[in-house]
């Protein structure tokens, strides 16, 4: 789940991270007045949940209250990367001498947190990690001992720090470390972290990605996703909600598997074979009952761009005379049109095949034939 | 509990359960403790295969490296990362095997099995056979199995971005293995570790012809697919990265999941 910057500097605030004076506003009077109060050059930045809203048009830089409510208005209207955008953040200029780099991220195969930090801020740090690797310090947390002062200290002087400098970015790490734990994020940063002439540091920008996997242990996010406020689109967060897992995307074979890695599996036999998926659904990979089927179908199908859908069951204990009268009962129920191809494999698969035929749905051997049957039903 | 009446069934020796509150009873004719020490007192265990749910997944795990069980296999699914890395840096110290999370499990064909693949998929054979998924995993397995190349051992190292064992590490068990005469490599979006594998391959000119599926060749860039490991973040994870990878090491990368019995059949003669 990813934050807005304003929560995630609001956080960073609490724990005691040095950031711009700003305020978050709901429309183009409130920045109006958020620069008046600002009382100086400032920067007008949308508070979107997609990556490159810098690019797209999305931080506009002001210096009059009229210049305020005027970005203000156009960034309101405005969708960035098809996002739209419901809050501003206004934030006083901070004058800096250098842009630099500081953040946390799980790395999955040293399987705990790095610290990742670098004088080369304020650009992608991806980049930097390719086209100057040696300018990137990096430290790999020991889960256990948790991540020391010294260290921090460390990181500093390899940035080539010193004296109250780098007590204080040593300081301004360690904060980061601990938001990072105490919120559970896979990804946590400050790009850029700006030094300032007088040799201060000001957290500019802040970046929290929380782990999806921990949000039943943070009742404070809980209320982001009632409101709907994540990355997800509608349908995938509703989806979410029936125990289903849901990608939304822009084809017209919608797709229901059990299993990720074979519902994947699937959505690249229909690229090869031509077609292309309305999105990704696993019903569980434990056993798809006839239950979840019926609900995956139901959203699929909600999709109006979906005009095939193929259902691809490989399970032990599934029953699939049960699945196949419930797929039956759905298609009937919900007066559904669209032509449905099945493969399925699992206990009675004989009675569900002739179930199947007998309505009139194909029932195939293999997932790629089904892939390939599903293609050619979608193009007729 | 209904997997533990299937693992009895394959041939597993299943001893001992253990439910929180549940301790005295008996499920399936095995009996069940409130506690793992309570459990190895009266009987000798060596492994541990937990279902338990994932906010109480790493306390059960801890408590079974505690009673020294050793390998630890660990299905739960949606257990917290930062849980996971703590765990692993436990069954690290300790010198304990971890197997997931959020795996199907292990199963050694036609003997044992710890976990919930299905049986019926798999026949003793020649392949080893390791995966990042559950159900893709036994798609592959039903294809090798009616290839007649059959499977020695299947282990799933699961779909979280941070795993006990991993690819590496089943290679090296495979290499070692007298009867795996190749391996099948199942991969998909998500992290490096298929490129680790495919650097490994290469650098230690791995002596057993090796065949792989990568899954999420169309998958969009940002979305998690499923498993909480499969994603693609900025450039990195591509499935077409790890194609490239393994064919730079040598390994025959299949276009369709049924295309890797048919690429191992032809590597093995």
């Amino acid at each position: 789940m990813k934050l807005f910057e304003y929560e995630a500097k609001s956080i960073a605030q609490g724990f005691g991270l040095p950031i711009p004076r700003g305020l978050v506003v709901s429309t183009p009077e409130e920045a109006k007045k958020a620069f008046e109060e600002l009382g100086k050059r400032s920067v007008v930045k949308a508070q979107v949940l997609v990556a490159g809203r810098k690019k797209a048009g999305g931080i506009r830089f002001v210096s009059s209250s009229k210049e305020a409510h005027n970005a203000a208005k156009e960034l309101f209207g405005m969708k960035i990367h098809g996002e739209s955008v419901g809050k501003l953040l206004v934030e006083e200029v901070v004058s800096a001498k250098r842009e630099l780099y500081a953040g946390v991220t799980v790395n999955r195969s040293a399987g705990c947190y790095t610290v990742l930090a670098s004088v080369e801020g304020g650009i992608d740090i991806e980049e930097v990690a390719s086209r100057s690797p040696e300018k990137i310090v990096r430290l790999d947390v020991d889960p256990i001992q948790g991540l020391r002062e010294y260290q921090t200290r460390i990181i500093g002087r390899k940035l080539g720090f010193s004296g109250k400098e780098l007590t204080d970015l040593a300081g301004i790490i360690s904060k980061i470390y601990k938001i990072c734990v105490t919120y559970d994020c896979e990804l946590l940063e400050s790009n850029p972290l700006l030094e300032t002439e007088q040799g201060n540091f000001v957290v500019a920008d802040f970046r929290a990605v929380i782990d999806d996997n921990s949000l039943y242990r943070h009742v404070e996010f809980q209320e982001k996703i009632k409101r709907g406020e994540t990355e997800l689109t509608p349908l995938e967060l509703k989806a979410r909600e029936k125990g289903l897992s849901y990608v939304e995307l822009d084809g017209n074979i919608g797709v229901i598997g059990n299993g990720a890695g074979l519902v994947m599996a699937t959505l690249d036999m229909i690229h090869y074979y031509g077609g292309k998926p309305a999105n990704f659904c696993d019903a569980g990979a434990g056993g798809a009952t006839a239950e979840r089927i019926k609900t995956a179908m139901e959203m699929v199908l909600s999709n109006e761009r979906t005009n095939a859908l193929f259902i691809n069951i490989l399970a032990g204990i599934t029953r699939c005379d049960d699945v196949a009268r419930g797929i039956i009962a759905t298609r009937e129920k919900a007066r559904i049109k669209v032509p449905i191809v099945i493969r399925m494999v699992g206990t009675n698969e004989e009675e569900g095949r002739r179930i199947l035929e007998e309505a009139g749905i194909p029932f195939l051997d293999s997932m790629e034939e089904g892939a390939r049957e599903a293609v050619a039903r979608s193009l007729r | 509990m209904f997997h533990t009446k299937l693992m009895l069934e394959y041939g597993t020796r299943i001893v001992a359960g253990v439910t929180p509150g549940k301790g005295g009873t008996n499920v399936h004719g095995v009996p069940v403790y409130d506690t793992v020490s309570e459990a190895v007192d009266m009987h000798k265990v060596d492994a541990s295969v937990i279902f338990v749910p994932a906010p109480f997944a790493k306390d059960a795990a801890l408590e079974a490296v505690d009673s020294a069980l050793n390998p630890i296999v660990l299905i739960t699914e949606g257990i917290p990362v930062r849980d996971t890395m703590e765990l692993l840096a436990v069954t690290r110290e300790k010198k304990t095997i971890l197997i997931g999370p959020n795996t199907p499990g292990i199963i050694t064909a036609g003997e044992c099995k710890l976990g919930i693949m299905p049986a019926h998929v798999f026949s003793k054979g020649s392949i080893g056979l390791v995966s990042r998924s559950g159900t893709l995993t036994y798609e592959i397995a039903a294809g090798l199995t009616k290839s007649g190349l059959g499977e020695t051992t299947c282990m799933g190292i699961g779909g979280d971005p941070v795993v006990g064992l991993t690819f590496i590490d089943l290679l090296e068990m495979f290499r070692l293995d007298k009867d795996t005469k190749a391996v099948a490599l199942i991969g998909e979006i998500g992290g490096n570790a298929e490129e680790q594998a495919a650097e490994h391959i290469r650098r230690t000119s791995y002596p057993k012809p090796v065949a792989a599926y990568i899954a999420g060749r169309t998958a969009p860039p940002g979305k998690r697919m499923g498993h909480a490991g499969a994603i693609i973040s900025g450039r990195s994870g591509t499935a077409d990265s790890k194609i490239e990878a393994l064919r730079n090491a040598g390994v025959h990368v299949a276009e369709k999941p049924s295309d890797v019995a048919r690429l191992l059949a032809d590597l093995i003669r």
